[in-house]
């Protein structure tokens, strides 16, 4: 991070991070809803990224690491229940799951 | 000129996030998506954190958005689900939520952004990549074997969720 200052990175990690916060909230499609939940899994592992660059440590790049495997593993198991969830609701809207059995 | 594609750049990240979340179908959304991850691999790119940057393409551009794009080819969304999808109040509370924290981020962000760094001991002669490996396999040993434990357990529970037959 040569000439460009840190605070102007972290804004744009925070910017996207409460992009994806609104996706969360407002959307009801489980699918653009775990798709928020990735950009603001990124804005904050860029976040990182950028406060490592800053200070010129290697830290923030491990923890982008870790974040990435977190991610990963999500969005694994978050796209086989959309799938279940399909399967059984046929549709994707949360609001239909809104009954507990028993 | 560092600052022009820095900003150029964070530009372009961010109006095709708010396509990602804004957008009705889904895969003009994932491939929105694809654009934000790519902005987000350029950006890291200029902060010098190369193997960072081709990570972040090869398993957010690459494997999560396949990923995406099989889900949603397998469930076949309809455009009469997503009619309804944004209602007025909704859409307001949620806005209004995410800029108040948007903006403890910023004040958050703006105290911490001036905190002097911590004395910089790292040896010069290695470079970036090196330098994250070393960390990553001495300091960070223990969290990168949990990191492996929390994949395999992904994938036990991907598998158990979507089987057939029980």
């Amino acid at each position: 991070m040569a000439q460009v200052p840190m605070e102007h990175g972290l804004y744009v990690a925070g910017l996207l991070f409460c992009l994806g916060l609104v996706g969360v909230l407002v959307r009801r499609d489980l699918l653009f809803v775990l798709m928020s939940i990735e950009i603001m899994l990124n804005a904050a592992g860029m976040a990182f990224v950028v406060a490592g660059a800053g200070w010129q440590q290697p830290d923030g790049q491990i923890m982008f690491i870790f974040i990435l495997t977190m991610a990963a593993a999500e969005v694994a198991v978050g796209l086989a229940l959309i799938v279940q969830f399909h399967h059984h609701f046929k549709t994707l809207d949360a609001d239909a799951a809104r009954r507990m059995r028993g | 000129m560092e600052l022009v594609y820095f900003y150029i750049l964070s530009f372009i990240v961010v109006v095709s996030a708010v396509f990602v979340v804004f957008l009705r179908r889904p895969l003009h959304n994932v491939l929105f998506m694809i654009l934000t991850m790519i902005g987000v691999a350029c950006l890291m790119l200029q902060l010098e954190a190369e193997f960072i940057a081709m990570v972040q393409l090869i398993v957010y551009a690459g494997a999560v958005m396949v990923l995406f794009l099989f889900v949603v080819m397998l469930v076949n969304i309809t455009q009469a689900d997503l009619l309804s999808q944004l209602s007025a109040v909704r859409g307001w509370a949620g806005a209004l939520v995410a800029f108040a924290i948007f903006g403890v981020i910023l004040t958050v962000f703006k105290v911490g952004g001036q905190t002097a760094a911590p004395q910089a001991q790292a040896a010069q002669h290695l470079t970036n990549t090196e330098l994250v490996a070393r960390e990553l396999f001495t300091t960070y040993l223990l969290p990168f074997e949990v990191a492996s434990v929390l994949l395999l357990a992904a994938i036990i529970g991907a598998v158990i969720l979507v089987r057939k037959g029980r």
